[in-house]
């Protein structure tokens, strides 16, 4: 061989040894979500989904304790939201949260150990708001979380704040010019879009303010359908990031012939659009009227405080600790349910 | 079919890959061989069966006819012919057809004592299509996984597949075999244009040479290709396209199972800037 040619093939195997550094190998596991031949299936990696097992895993729920005995308020004061468990479930609640929340920092994360029964720390307001939240999410939205429900620990894995949350990124300020300014769009590496070039703040617009998300026109031509590339760029950062979320890919619920046809997407759809008015109400509701109690070094670039998207719970897989029903193990967890709260009238109601 | 008097002169015997004499004869102007027997076997056999599969479907609707791959979880075995039997099949067809036609153009260009450079471009195209149907599922553990056998089901399953990956415009061989397909057609135009252009000169004057076709690119890049070189570049340009086009879908899944822009992580953890 030449000189040359072998440069060539030097350069071409080095290539091609890059090219697949960043591959995985099969043999892959796969699941049909839709009829054969429509490409409607999920690929994943049994090796990835192995190596994450234990953080999906659920801890084992603490021991039962009787239903009956002595109300907690006969005990314990300034009960706001737990007053009608009994003493030892009060108890157990609370050991549960702790292992959750706290698991390094104690009682004393939330409780001043002097007078357990005083706000005088914000962790601990902030924990009884949560409790009331999930007691919300248990209650009255099992259009997305079913029976399973939600614990702490869906969120917390044994961290005081959520590992997956979000805040607001800094806007790029270009006083009186163009250049420079990135429109919150085209930036390396930003995980929220999964590296895509995507707008890359896809939380504010639709988890927390109630932008449009639909971008597709409702008839064949195109007939006074205003939407813009970019607004369909911004919808599609949601979508990488609830996809990246839930480990999953865009058939998963959509049959991308059609995307915004409900009559040919899957089920998870349904769930993933109560999903999305869930997380609003509680980065709305109960994440965002906590930040006047919040220090300031917890909060974000903009001061924000650290919300909830889809991967605060789902955290890469499809369903919360892979559908392990916690919530059922804890009633003072359980939601009181608002009346019939159905899908018709939340469609026509809260958007 | 009359055939031109200079014709008879490259209808010579031998060549043949297989079957020695029994078929090396042409019907009208065409070369028969052993596979130009298969190709009409295979041919005749999956299109009609395309037809009968389509006869059990729901619709005539040429949009609409669909002959689906079984269900994931008959895996790499057999499926009932109405269930992705027929279209196992008619994949086993296909590839029987294409195949044969290949090996017919090794066959005649055999008989003319040529390169084998057609047959090889065409086994790009096949090679396109089994690594889609066969490769692939192959690699992945199932039939179901090949593309079905419709006009707008095979687009549908083509979106969908896609978007299994949520970006294919981050997969790094698409990328290149797009970059391919538009070079190809770039170089097909710049080529075409070029000889249109030196024989049709002005009403009046002689057609020009390929010296002027040469002088022209001298003069316009500093650079000609040539007259030989421009066919290289065209067949390279193609069959890299092709190429990377089947390994753009093979990697999809068998060896990568997240969102394409996720595997951009490599550079940018590479250690010059992070």
């Amino acid at each position: 061989m030449s000189p040359n040619r072998n440069i060539l093939v030097a350069l071409l195997v080095s290539g091609a040894t890059l090219l697949l550094a960043g591959c995985e190998h099969p043999p892959v596991a796969h699941e049909q979500i839709g009829y054969r031949g429509t490409g409607m299936e999920r690929i994943v990696n049994p090796r990835t989904v192995a190596a994450n097992a234990a953080l999906h895993e659920a801890p084992e729920a603490a021991p039962a304790v009787p239903a009956d005995g002595p109300k907690a308020t006969l005990l314990y004061k300034n009960l706001q939201v737990l007053g009608d468990l009994n003493v030892a479930e009060f108890n157990r609640t609370m050991a549960a949260m702790t292992q959750w929340v706290a698991p390094e920092q104690g009682c004393a994360h939330c409780h001043n150990p002097a007078n357990f029964a005083e706000d005088s720390k914000y962790t601990k307001v902030v924990a009884r708001r949560m409790i009331q939240m999930t007691r919300q999410i248990n209650g009255n939205w099992q259009d997305h979380v079913k029976e399973t429900g939600v614990t702490c620990y869906t969120c917390h894995r044994g961290h005081n704040i959520p590992e997956k949350s979000w805040f607001a990124e800094r806007e790029v300020a270009t006083e009186g010019r163009l250049l420079g300014n990135n429109f919150g769009q085209n930036r390396a590496g930003m995980a929220s879009v999964a590296n895509a070039s995507l707008p890359y703040d896809p939380y504010t617009p639709y988890l927390l303010k109630a932008n449009e998300i639909r971008v597709a026109g409702t008839t064949a031509l195109p007939t006074g359908n205003k939407t813009s590339i970019k607004d369909a760029e911004a919808t599609h950062g949601l979508m990488i990031h609830m996809s990246d979320a839930l480990g999953v890919g865009c058939t998963w619920c959509h049959n991308t012939r059609a995307m915004a046809e409900w009559s040919q997407s899957t089920p998870q759809r349904v769930q993933a659009w109560f999903g999305i008015r869930m997380v609003r109400e509680i980065n709305n509701e109960y994440i965002v009227p906590l930040t006047a109690v919040t220090p300031p070094d917890h909060l974000g670039p903009t001061g924000d405080i650290a919300k909830a998207n889809c991967a605060t719970c789902h955290q890469g897989a499809n369903k919360p600790l892979n559908g392990a029903a916690m919530a059922k193990h804890y009633p003072a967890l359980a939601g009181a349910a608002k009346p019939a709260d159905t899908l018709a009238e939340r469609k026509a109601g809260k958007n | 079919m009359a055939m031109l008097s200079f014709e008879r002169k490259y209808r010579v015997r031998g060549g043949t890959l297989l079957g020695g004499d029994l078929f090396d004869f042409w019907v009208g102007p065409f070369y028969v061989g052993i596979f130009g027997v298969t190709t009409i076997f295979f041919a005749f056999l999956g299109t009609a069966l395309l037809l009968y599969a389509a006869s059990l479907g729901p619709t005539w609707n040429i949009w609409q006819i669909n002959i689906a791959p079984p269900d994931l979880k008959y895996g790499l075995g057999l499926a009932p012919l109405r269930e992705g039997g027929f279209w196992q099949v008619i994949t086993v067809c296909a590839v029987g057809a294409f195949v044969s036609w290949a090996l017919r153009e090794v066959e005649i260009c055999r008989k003319l004592g040529m390169g084998y450079h057609v047959p090889f471009a065409y086994s790009f195209a096949i090679l396109a299509y089994v690594t889609l149907e066969i490769v692939r599922p192959v690699l992945l553990g199932a039939w179901g996984h090949g593309f079905p056998y419709g006009i707008l089901s095979h687009l549908d399953w083509v979106s969908n597949v896609g978007y299994q990956f949520l970006h294919f415009h981050y997969n790094p061989a698409h990328m290149i075999a797009v970059s391919l397909f538009f070079t190809t057609t770039f170089a097909l135009a710049l080529h075409g244009a070029l000889i249109l252009s030196s024989t049709n000169p002005a009403r009046g004057e002689i057609v020009k040479t390929p010296e002027h076709e040469d002088t022209f690119f001298r003069d316009i890049i500093g650079y000609s290709i040539g007259t030989l070189g421009i066919h290289r570049l065209g067949l390279f340009l193609a069959l890299g396209a092709v190429f990377f086009s089947a390994v753009c879908i093979v990697i999809s899944g068998p060896f990568w199972t997240q969102g394409w822009p996720a595997w951009w992580g490599w550079w940018l953890r590479l250690p010059i800037w992070s």
